[in-house]
């Protein structure tokens, strides 16, 4: 095998080696021997791949290199927040210390990383502008489901859970909106977004009443502009006793410039994957913190770090959700989270808001008379959501080859065809970490497949052709689905 | 777009075709194309019911996934079994073997509420403006 | 830039924000230098005494396992660690084979046909797992058999709490090997599923083929949390009839890490295939090979995307399988690092060794004046319960004044092999060096108890 084998895929580690190569040695039991459970509670056959430690290195070397990740270059994913991650966080939670703490360690051996947890909640009080969190939650779609199920508790105590069974939910919302109500046992009700962008007051006002157990926004929204008059939202989903829910995805938009707490909100979740940069792995692991205010503190999930006087420990909110994961939390997670927001402090923290907000807002001036801009307020916050309307109408290339010609060109593309009331969308976050060359060349590339896409439609068609493999064929991957290595035959 | 005189529509775009009390129910040329590649096709089995007007079945493509809805109700005769292993037939051919159910129909009044093919038409030129 | 932008200062970028919600008073301790983050850092790491130096027999959930060093070498490298969900396969293919390993390895661990990406924990993929249930079975009772994971068992309450089902815990039965009679009888048309961990909370070994058949007698399902380096010793549950496969492999990839970040395994029936949870990868092949110089078309590759995506919450929204979205990537592609450099040899080698080590120290123990060392039921894989001269609070806080964690107390559960006991592990990773500390602890603990009672 070689890096640069034609066919890779083609072949798994399962396919690879000989049967008896071995990559690692394992000490045998030179002791007295207890008998071992019967065969019919035993194991078999097992078939795993049988390699040397250098073939393994190899292959998965060989696969790495078919990957794009921010350390790469540019990654303008919308809403996924893709910003370079300090490599010293990635050692700091690697400490042995940390590392190797067991979840079930008496809590006076234990301090150090408890201390971790309890300021980091503390920090992220304070920057949401809220009186509790829990770190529990174990990406951002968890977090979501602490706080709609603390919702749902705190209205089965005020007797109110029978008849409030409905979510609000904008239709410009990331999927795990509506996908969480309905998992709380909720059903959803779609706001509309009026045409500045923001949700439709009136028809905001004809769905609010006393069968709505909360509304969920995500704000900033999924166009990168400000929900107005979020705070008379909020007045107004209080006023028919419901809460008020905060899909704190776009955080990094306002870190530092404006708080979820002080806007309305009882709850919101974090995604500290995304605004507080660490690595996203290929997709995980992240952490989704869960903050609120006092009232519905009680019903946080468990466990929450807690100061006394004997210093500080694992504690049950009274009314508490109950636990999401076994133990506590991602804290490898965690860590990382805490040590970037230790190294940028505040006036760091508003430097990422204030330059991420200046990096969209740069690339839509570039790129507004090349693509069409749907909602336009002659201003975004993290990210602009271009649309290629103009591109499939005039050209007949869509969306879809556009972000495949952007691989052609060296970068990864934006998140395309969402929000879903965008047609052709492309949705373009550059985030702080990109300096102004890179947003420039990215820039340089779309208005260069902007051309292209009048000049030579097809090239756009036809495109990935510089990426390690070619568009895959998506639909007999579904209608016949083949999800696992088998042997030859069978 | 093909569009089949003989046979009956809904607004969410399933034919009916009808056979004495027995009807076939498929989903539209229209519809299958705004899909694109149909990957998996959800059905009743036979002996169940379906609703005039409610949910019967899923039809899935790739990115997205629809409802079917029953133009009539009645008793599943009958499920395309084909469906199961290659729901492509929907693509290529949605009136014929791409069909998905057979169902006796038991009040041929609802009949009367479903659209002519003309009708129809009128309501796919209507989307296609309200896309633009 | 501002200039171009047509703004005079930085602040204009946020006039939209209300004025008196802008730029709060926030408390955030100011920045630190890269090396003073380290010393901070070092500093938090050392108030802990939890590394590898310090003795610990603490399992449950959570075990200390020798893993390959290549499986954390694999994880940093940067197209793996710095890459999102693969959205964009012609550039993901990395992650996007490796995930297709990860399904592969799972399924031949666990004896299923198809295997998810991952999810975030044991105990949420088991909660998974039993909405699954509810939904392929239409019913809404849960049985839990008893001894389950605390932690799982208070997962499963908050997302059946979530889904309005009903948990309903069975005791345990007496012997695991044996489980049937504590299930015929308790299991109707109402439940579901039946909900088992393997190895049992208490060390026990289950027989999953008498367990599954008592179960699907009234039509439930069998979910099984497995500890995935014990099935390098015991049956594959697939082979003994349960439905769906949970564990964590969090332990098998890295450090334990506090308990997360975890790894979700979830594998299942192919019938199942379209209710899973979570992300899938399916093997596909290029649309149109690559373009030879001359012009000529070579045969299509061999390629890897998500697939089934329409069970999920982007596309399918409120009615998704799950709300499932960042997982835990990074984590299974150590793991799948990790049981592929064991291979099949060294799998097995390594949970013998830990089933040997572990009856080793108990033998050890249940030689001591005072103190009693017993697995639970007929067979027990790595942790077993402990009764010595001392209620177990106190033992363990004699053992903690020798530098020494010697369990968990169990004695507040139900079980009469908990009663008065500690739960003790040893694994393949525990130092001999260890066992012998804590042999020699015990001896003085019991020896200062005689002395003073």
């Amino acid at each position: 095998m070689n890096v640069g084998e034609r066919d890779i895929g083609a072949r798994l580690a399962f396919d690879r080696g000989s049967p008896g190569r071995r990559a690692v040695s394992v000490p045998r039991w030179e002791g007295e021997a207890a008998p071992l459970p019967p065969a019919g509670l035993r194991r078999e056959r097992l078939r795993l791949p049988e390699l040397s430690q250098g073939e393994v290195v190899r292959y998965y070397t060989a696969l790495s290199r078919l990957n794009y990740g921010i350390d790469s270059g540019t990654y303008p994913l919308g809403s996924c927040t893709m910003k370079y991650n300090p490599k010293v966080d990635d050692l700091m939670a690697a400490l042995p210390g940390l590392a190797d703490a067991h979840p079930l360690e008496a809590e006076e051996r234990v301090q150090g990383i408890l201390r971790v947890g309890h300021e980091l909640q503390e920090a992220l009080c304070s920057l949401t502008g809220f009186a509790a969190s829990s770190l529990a939650p174990a990406a951002g779609a968890q977090g979501e489901l602490a706080g709609v199920l603390m919702v749902k508790r705190a209205l089965d105590d005020r007797g109110e859970l029978g008849r409030r069974r409905r979510v609000l939910v904008p239709d410009s919302a990331h999927g795990t909106n509506p996908a969480t109500a309905a998992m709380a046992g909720f059903t959803v009700t779609q706001i509309p977004t009026a045409s500045d962008g923001s949700m439709d007051g009136e028809a905001l006002e004809r769905e609010l009443d006393e069968s709505v157990a909360a509304a969920m926004v995500t704000m900033p929204n999924t166009l990168g502009l400000w929900e107005r008059g979020i705070d008379e939202v909020a007045a107004r989903v209080h006023a028919v006793g419901a809460y008020l829910y905060a899909d704190g995805a776009n955080l990094n938009a306002i870190l530092g410039r404006a708080r979820f707490g002080d806007l309305g909100f009882d709850v919101a979740h974090v995604n500290l994957h995304k605004s507080f940069s660490t690595p996203h792995g290929g997709g995980g692991p992240g952490a989704g913190p869960v903050l609120c205010g006092a009232e519905l503190a009680p019903y946080l999930p468990a466990p929450v770090v807690v100061s006394d006087e004997g210093g500080l420990r694992l504690g049950r909110p009274e009314r508490s959700i109950g636990r999401l994961q076994q133990f506590h939390g991602s804290y490898g997670v965690l860590v990382r989270a805490y040590a970037y927001l230790r190294s940028m402090g505040l006036d760091g923290l508003r430097a990422v808001s204030e330059h991420a907000v200046l990096n969209a807002n740069y690339l839509r001036a570039l790129l507004v008379d090349a693509y069409d801009l749907p909602y336009d307020r002659g201003r975004v916050l993290h990210e602009v959501v271009l649309a290629g309307t103009r591109q499939r109408r005039e050209h007949g290339v869509r969306t879809y080859d556009i972000a495949k010609r952007l691989i052609d060109h060296g970068f990864h593309p934006p998140t395309v065809y969402f929000p879903l009331i965008v047609e052709e969308a492309l949705m373009i976050e550059p985030t702080e970490t990109e300096p102004r060359e890179a947003v420039e060349a990215f820039a340089g590339a779309m208005l260069a497949i902007a051309a292209e896409a009048a000049s030579d439609p097809d090239l756009g068609r036809s495109a990935p052709c510089g990426a390690p493999i070619g568009r895959l064929s998506a639909a007999p991957a579904a209608r016949r689905p083949d999800l696992r290595w088998l042997p030859p035959g069978e | 777009m093909e569009l089949p005189q003989g046979l009956l529509y809904t607004a969410e775009h399933e034919w009916l075709a009808v056979d004495g009390d027995r009807g076939t129910i498929g989903i539209t040329d229209y519809a299958q194309d705004q899909l694109g590649d149909v990957v998996y096709v959800e059905l009743p089995e036979p002996g169940g019911r379906v609703e005039s007007g409610s949910v019967f079945g899923v039809v899935e493509s790739v990115k997205t996934v629809s409802d079917l809805y029953a133009p009539v109700s009645g008793e599943v005769l009958e499920r395309n079994e084909r469906l199961d292993d290659e729901p492509e037939l929907v693509n290529a051919s949605p009136y014929g073997d791409g069909w998905m159910l057979r169902v006796r129909i038991e009040d041929p009044q609802q009949l009367d509420s479903l659209l002519s093919p003309q009708a129809y038409e009128e309501v796919t030129r209507q989307e296609q403006r309200g896309g633009e | 830039m501002l200039a171009r932008l047509g703004l005079s200062s930085t602040a204009e970028l946020f006039s939209e924000i209300p004025e008196r919600y802008r730029d709060p008073a926030i408390e955030i301790p100011p920045a630190l230098a890269e090396r003073e983050l380290v010393e901070l850092m070092r500093a938090r790491a050392a108030e802990n005494a939890a590394d590898r130096a310090h003795p610990s027999f603490l399992g449950a959930g959570a075990y200390r396992r020798s893993v390959p060093s290549i499986a954390g070498s694999v994880v940093q490298r940067g197209e793996f660690a710095t890459a999102y969900t693969p959205y964009q396969p012609e550039i993901s293919q990395g992650t996007l084979q490796a995930a297709f390993e990860f399904q592969s390895v799972v399924c031949e661990l666990t004896g299923m046909e198809v295997s998810n990406t991952g999810l975030y924990d044991a105990g949420s993929a088991t909660a998974e797992a039993v909405l699954m249930a509810a939904r392929i079975t239409r019913r809404r009772s849960v049985a839990v058999l008893e001894p389950l994971h605390p932690g799982t068992l208070d997962v499963l309450r908050t997302y059946a709490y979530a889904a309005d089902l009903d948990i309903e815990v069975l005791g345990a039965p007496p012997d695991p090997a044996d489980p049937g009679p504590a299930i015929r009888g308790a299991l109707d048309e109402r439940h579901a599923c039946l909900v088992v961990q393997q190895p049992d909370f208490l060390g026990g070994i289950v027989d999953l083929e008498l367990l599954s058949r008592a179960a699907h007698e009234s039509g439930a399902l069998v979910v099984a949390a497995c500890d995935p380096l014990a099935l390098g010793l015991l049956r594959a549950p697939g082979d003994a009839g349960v439905d769906v496969v949970t564990g964590e492999g969090r332990d098998l990839a890295g450090p334990v890490g506090f308990g997360g970040p975890s790894l979700g395994l979830f594998a299942a029936r192919r019938d199942h295939m379209r209710q899973l949870p979570g992300r899938i990868v399916g093997r596909t092949r290029e649309l149109h090979g690559p373009r030879r110089a001359d012009g000529e078309e070579e045969e299509p590759r061999t390629g890897y995307v998500l697939t089934l995506q329409a069970r999920e919450q982007f596309i399918r929204r409120e009615r998704a399988t799950s709300n499932f979205s960042t997982g835990q990537q990074l984590i299974a592609l150590a793991f799948t690092v990790a049981l592929e450099t064991l291979g099949p040899r060294g799998l097995g080698e390594s949970a013998e060794l830990c089933y040997q080590r572990a009856h080793r120290a108990a033998a050890r123990i249940d030689e001591l004046e005072g103190y009693a060392a017993r697995g639970r039921g007929s067979w027990w894989f790595q942790e077993f319960l402990v009764r010595g001269p001392l209620p177990p609070a106190e033992l363990l806080r004699r053992l903690k004044e020798r530098g020494i964690t010697g369990g968990l107390d169990v004695s507040g559960r139900p079980e009469p092999e908990a009663r008065e006991a500690i739960l003790v592990c040893v694994t393949e990773a525990t130092p001999a060096g260890d066992v012998d500390a804590l042999i020699e602890a015990l001896a003085s603990v019991a020896a200062e108890a005689g002395a003073s009672p």
